[in-house]
């Protein structure tokens, strides 16, 4: 690579995470208190001498700390928003600190429903308390202590991931400069939440669940997770890239008239299910999809987001993509509009792309044109 | 800077918050931030503008004005600003109804076309092409054309009152005969 090269995009390398344990006590919105709790981050990019360039980066449903990158042992193991965070990527590691946690009842290494409970010496399980956005907030507020910052240059995430920068707005509003919103919503619709309770109905009915406690069985509940995955894979997706990726293609060029593969789009679904279930936990699907449930930070205001959002202080921008059916524009334009209404900054987009709700996880030129330039104009 | 532009910095008072629609790249936004400490949004629908706007460091909205300025609030804002724009809006005492709704103060530019050389052109038998008026009749975004009196009418019978009008050419205020003399239109108006 010649010297006129250093500014393309780039791969931040091998990233290395950490585990920190916490000692003090952390009391959940449920009622609930972890006694004690350990929380699995990676960062890229190093803090600069005001401590004024850190950006956390906020997982959503299926992902985890471990955002760019790739670890030493794997090079197939590529972050999960390796096309958005890099030196020379819209959230560019040669200016910014970049941090990536995973949440508690996460099973990626933070403490949640696999870790063992210091109470019983065996795996939470069941018992592992049900947790929420705020929750996670208040935990990743910790490891910011730890790491020595005091506020960020911003917090983003795309859809539960947004969420996580909106609540960093009302729940530290010193703590947070700008707020990066994308594909989100103030609340979840019936409608999101009855996909969500389909999905964990397929994982509860699975005879392997055992009422969650399947560690000591032995077993996992490979069939409900699967189908959990193909329901939420559908929303995901819009129904034109759905059509144009499979269409009616016939797997087998013609119909069975059996109940084997027959469409492309069930063989991708399968896949999809099979791939996800092999890595995922079932308690922490269950805990996941709740804690999506719960957030509406409008809820103690009479579902008056103007009110709840009044705490703010962060200027916003917010993403939204034309095709995302799961968290539509419409509601991020309900965002916007409690923000406007006090008078916060906030900058909105509004994009064309057709991947639907997963378009943030995509590489879409107008899309991170705006977030590139949205991030080259925050101050350090 | 477009001449209309200018004459929009000046009437922005110090500190207003201000509401641009069809805001373009951002640059009177950045003026009026710049030179009247003015605060202020855009909406724009155009991806290449929006962009621009990002990049431009001023507040942009992608909304679409057609729909209405629903997300804005009922007086939220000191001066709402449409310059030539006007002549692409489909619903336009929609819109400026809206605007008044909105704002206490609205700016209006458009390309004037009761220019006498806009009306020589259509006595001539053909869609004037300008300055002001770039596009051929088959790919132009304007929809809605208007000279200074229609325009003076309409604010009649929407109860708009008038507080300042501009008429300029080339740049430079026209006052003799503006609605024959004027190529571009400016208007400050408030609710009666």
């Amino acid at each position: 690579m010649g010297p006129d090269d250093t500014n393309l995009p780039r791969s931040v390398g091998v990233a290395t995470p950490r585990r920190l344990r916490f000692a003090r006590p952390i009391s959940l919105k449920s009622g609930a208190t972890l006694d004690e709790y350990s929380l699995v981050f990676e960062t890229y990019g190093r803090l600069n001498a005001a401590r004024s360039n850190a950006v956390l980066v906020c997982h959503a449903l299926n992902a985890s700390h471990h955002v760019a990158g790739y670890y030493a042992d794997d090079p197939g193991s590529i972050g999960w928003w390796d096309n958005m965070i890099g030196p020379g990527k819209p959230l560019d590691t040669d200016r910014f600190f970049v941090i990536g946690v995973n949440n508690p009842g996460s099973c990626f290494g933070s403490t949640g429903p696999m870790s063992v409970n210091p109470a019983t010496g065996k795996p939470w399980g069941a018992d592992f308390p049900v947790v929420t956005v705020e929750d996670w907030v208040a935990a990743q507020a910790r490891l910011a202590d730890f790491l020595g910052i005091e506020r960020f240059a911003a917090v983003m995430g795309g859809s539960l991931g947004a969420m996580q920068a909106l609540q960093w707005s009302l729940s530290y509003p010193e703590r947070i400069r700008h707020a990066i919103v994308i594909a989100a919503t103030p609340r979840l619709s019936a409608q999101n939440i009855a996909f969500n309770e389909v999905a964990r109905q397929a994982i509860m009915t699975d005879p392997d669940f055992h009422g969650g406690h399947y560690y000591e069985k032995g077993v996992v509940p490979t069939r409900g997770l699967r189908i959990a995955r193909m329901i939420g894979h559908i929303t995901y997706i819009s129904g034109e890239a759905m059509a144009e990726k499979f269409g009616r293609v016939l797997r087998r060029g013609q119909p069975g008239f059996d109940f084997d593969v027959d469409f492309e789009v069930e063989s991708y679904l399968r896949y999809q299910g099979d791939k996800f279930s092999s890595y995922f936990d079932a308690n922490t699907y269950l805990r996941i999809t709740k804690a999506l449930d719960y957030f509406d930070p409008a809820a103690d205001y009479g579902g008056d987001l103007t009110a709840a959002l009044a705490r703010a202080k962060a200027a916003f921008l917010l993403v939204s993509f034309k095709s995302d059916w799961r968290f539509t524009p419409a509601r991020s334009r309900e965002m916007v509009k409690a923000l406007l209404d006090n008078r916060r900054i906030v900058s909105y987009l509004e994009i064309d792309a057709p991947g639907g709700h997963d378009a943030f996880l995509l590489e879409d030129e107008r899309y991170h044109a705006g977030l590139r330039s949205y991030l080259a104009n925050i101050d350090l | 800077m477009r001449p209309d532009l200018a004459a929009i910095v000046q009437w922005v008072p110090k500190g207003a918050r201000v509401l641009d629609l069809g805001c373009g790249d951002g640059s009177l936004l950045r003026s009026l931030w710049q030179e009247r400490e003015a605060p202020g949004y855009g909406v724009e629908i155009d991806d290449d503008n929006v962009l621009a706007c990002v990049a431009n460091d001023v507040n942009v909205l992608q909304v679409d004005l057609e729909s209405g300025l629903s997300l804005f609030g009922d007086g939220s804002f000191d001066c709402v600003i449409l310059s030539e724009t006007l002549q692409t809006i489909h619903r336009t005492e929609f819109l400026m109804r809206e605007m008044l709704r909105v704002g206490r103060e609205m700016i209006v530019s458009f390309p004037n076309f009761g220019h006498w050389r806009a009306r020589v052109q259509v006595a001539l038998g053909r869609m004037p092409v300008s300055q002001e008026l770039p596009y051929e009749w088959y790919e132009t975004p304007n929809v809605h054309h208007c000279t200074i009196r229609d325009f003076e009418d309409l604010c009649r019978r929407l109860g708009v009152r008038i507080r300042e009008r501009l008429a300029l050419h080339d740049g430079k205020p026209v006052t003799t005969l503006p609605n024959l003399l004027g190529s571009l239109a400016v208007y400050r108006c408030t609710a009666a």
